[in-house]
């Protein structure tokens, strides 16, 4: 059995629907752009002032129309992702400002050249189902960032990817470019290879943009993710149970909007909910309740049978230490257990502002960790233990039976160098070095590995195309990071 | 023809499979190719290969302990070959092993043996728990060329230099070579009880105790 854990009761659960429904009835959520609110008003929602008010039972017939699974494809167009029921899978974080310097620890600001870094750690780690547009590039124009983030991804990369349009009129060329990718616009919708992140502004609230892309992406059938972002105390009840109402209906009255625009497209009940932290004023990624907020609105998600999502495994420490390996490893493991479809947030620092390659290697370790207890404890073999206690002998030598070196492998995870498990003495040998200091190691070594895809020249002029047409309007003269 | 089937014993080792290394030591046999050979370039090298990828990472604890199995397998069954030619397969020496007085681990003790011997070292395991005497009494029985003493816990490893010491009082230093192993110990260790060496794991072992006694050879007959 794959082990679980869930946080809500029967009950609560009834009464965390039954309040996100009247949420989204009687208070209404603010709906701007004139397509939104009229997909809306037509299907018999009542709109004024801005303010949508969405009956349940229309909102329920847009959930039943949401397909239950859906995959993800890689370069090859085989379904390597797969949205649905207890299935876990992680990415690394998105949309990072700053990149931690493994040498001197500063935190800079990002570039091109980070990007291609992070990807290419990220595609030799197993670990990873997906890539992630993980940070902005600084040196790419800003008016075409979103874009430009994919294309760098697109370029580095064979595994599907997590992104999102975060600024007005990005999802349409982010289209134009998958397509390319593809090979098709039915080629995308057959096997698509991106999900687009698609943010609430909380509490409450669909900003245009945000609106038009969920419209956009649906007609595109290109698979979009709603990440409500509600924060406890802050923009969102203090309570626990009172955030996940609130994250239940920003979901939901974006999946109405989405379905409403184009009925069974995939969509997914995500969302990076976290609590407030009361001091510092920043939203903890590593507290334990950012982890119960996830869980919970994931099984709130499940009880429609709903593809989910959730943005764990950040942490709030500012580098490699003690702080990141607790908070990104619990979160790893408990996101986990709550049978979360993708787990974003790999890598990140600093309340998800920094990204760091040496994370990505450290974080690799913590869900190897994680997807080894989702196997469980397994009947592996028809004797348990009867027959192998036959072949030992007498002295008890498991060692020398075959059966040691065949289930150990199957059993045990083996982890890489990252982790230390040697004498004191080999430790002391290395110049004692911690995880950080093995980290980085590890990076240059997966580095030294990494091969770039092999893609057709025509998709790779393709991709070309568009992004220089694009990037040639804002002044770009070159395109940084390839 | 015999490329082929050294290859075969090689991946015999790699896979640790005793049966399969067996039938190949018969079928050298059958053919003709001299016992020695299939010993020297058949199996050894495929347990040069699981050393490599045991310090490399890529291989574990049970995979040298099948690879050992299967060369004691292949071995055992060349040896009435090897008796028969007249050309006994030359020994590196003898070695007298065993895990100190108060501590019961083995396991790398036991690794150490198995592979000196699938190297063509003729060793003498005294098991576990054992006095620092008998050490000194196996190997001048057996008129020994090394001692191996295991230890895993801080609080046993001192008997190594007990060792050390009764290997002093029975005149047999610096004759016979002292190496120490096990989890706790390391080469100042070695240094600081007066020990010969330190093996960090069992291949570095078996490529000690060849450097030891190859030195001990080349000492002029006093």
């Amino acid at each position: 059995m794959q082990p679980n854990l869930r946080l809500l009761d029967a009950e609560l659960l009834e009464r965390i629907l039954s309040e996100a429904f009247a949420l989204i009835f009687q208070r209404g959520v603010t709906v701007q752009g004139p397509e939104a609110s009229d997909l809306l008003a037509s299907a018999g929602a009542r709109v004024e002032n801005g303010v949508a008010h969405i009956p349940e039972s229309l909102a329920r017939r847009t959930i039943e129309s949401v397909p239950r699974e859906f995959q993800l494809h890689n370069r090859a167009g085989e379904p390597v992702v797969k949205y649905g029921g207890d299935n876990v899978q992680f990415d690394p974080g998105s949309s990072c400002v700053h990149i931690l310097d493994p040498e001197t620890l500063e935190h800079r600001l990002t570039q091109s050249a980070d990007l291609v870094r992070l990807v290419q750690v990220a595609e030799m780690l197993p670990q990873y189902a997906a890539q992630s547009t993980a940070v902005v590039c600084n040196d790419a124009a800003k008016e075409i960032g979103d874009l430009y983030r994919l294309f760098l991804v697109l370029w580095y990369s064979n595994k599907p990817i997590v992104t999102g349009a975060f600024s007005p009129h990005s999802a349409p060329a982010m289209i134009d470019l998958l397509v390319a990718d593809s090979g098709s616009p039915a080629a995308l919708r057959e096997k698509p290879r991106a999900i687009f992140d698609v943010c609430p502004s909380p509490p409450l609230h669909m900003s245009e943009f945000a609106a038009q892309n969920l419209i956009d992406l649906a007609r595109a059938w290109v698979p979009a993710e709603i990440v409500a972002m509600p924060l406890s105390g802050a923009a969102a009840p203090a309570t626990l149970a009172g955030t996940v109402v609130q994250h239940a209906a920003e979901c939901i009255s974006g999946i109405t909007i989405h379905q409403l625009a184009q009925p069974g497209a995939p969509v997914v009940w995500g969302g990076a909910p976290a609590i407030f932290d009361m001091r510092s004023g920043i939203t903890p990624m590593g507290a334990v309740e950012t982890a119960m907020l996830n869980i919970a609105s994931a099984q709130v998600a499940k009880s429609f049978g709903l593809p989910t999502h959730g943005y764990l495994i950040g942490s709030d420490a500012k580098w490699l230490d003690a702080q990141a390996g607790q908070e990104s490893g619990v979160a790893a493991i408990l996101g986990a257990l709550g049978g979360i479809n993708m787990i974003s947030g790999a890598g990140m620092l600093d309340s998800l502002a920094c990204h760091s390659a040496e994370k990505l290697v450290l974080d690799a370790e913590s869900i190897a960790m994680a997807q080894r207890l989702l196997q469980g404890v397994q009947p592996r073999t028809e004797s348990l233990a009867l027959e192998m206690f036959a072949k030992a002998g007498a002295q008890g030598d498991f060692l020398k039976i075959p059966e040691t070196r065949k289930y150990f492998r199957m059993e045990q995870h083996l982890p890489s160098k990252v982790i230390d498990r040697g004498s004191l003495h080999s430790w002391e040998q290395s110049g004692k070095r911690d995880a950080f200091a093995r980290a980085r190691d590890r990076v240059k070594e997966l580095l030294a590995a990494y091969k770039r895809p092999a893609i057709s020249p025509h998709v790779e002029n393709n991709l070309r195309a568009i992004v220089t047409e694009h990037a040639k309007r804002t002044g770009m003269a070159h395109l940084p990071g390839i | 023809m015999q490329d082929q089937l050294f290859q075969e014993m090689k991946q015999a080792i790699i896979d640790g499979d005793p049966d399969h290394a067996r039938e190949l030591s018969f079928k050298a046999i059958a053919q003709g190719i001299p016992p020695l050979d299939a010993i020297h370039h058949g199996f050894v090298p495929g347990l040069n290969a699981v050393g490599q990828q045991f310090e490399a990472g890529e291989m574990f604890l049970p995979d040298l302990v099948l690879a050992g199995e299967a060369m004691k397998a292949a071995t055992s069954a060349l040896e009435p070959e090897i008796q028969k030619a007249g050309a006994a397969r030359e020994s590196l020496g003898k070695v007298v092993l065993g895990t100190v007085k108060g501590d019961i681990h083995e396991i790398g003790k036991t690794l150490v043996g198995t592979m000196l011997s699938a190297n063509g070292f003729e060793v003498f395991d005294l098991g576990v728990d054992v006095p620092f005497e008998s050490f000194a009494l196996k190997a001048k029985e057996l008129n020994a060329d090394l001692i191996g003493v295991s230890a895993l816990l801080t609080t046993t490893m001192t008997g190594q230099k007990d060792v050390v010491e009764a290997l002093e009082r029975h005149g047999l230093r610096p004759r016979v070579k002292i190496i120490v192993g096990g989890a706790p110990v390391t080469q100042s260790w070695a240094d600081e009880i007066g020990a010969d060496g330190y093996g960090k794991d069992a291949f570095a072992s078996v490529a000690l105790a060849k450097s030891l006694l190859k030195k001990q050879r080349e000492m002029p007959v006093r």
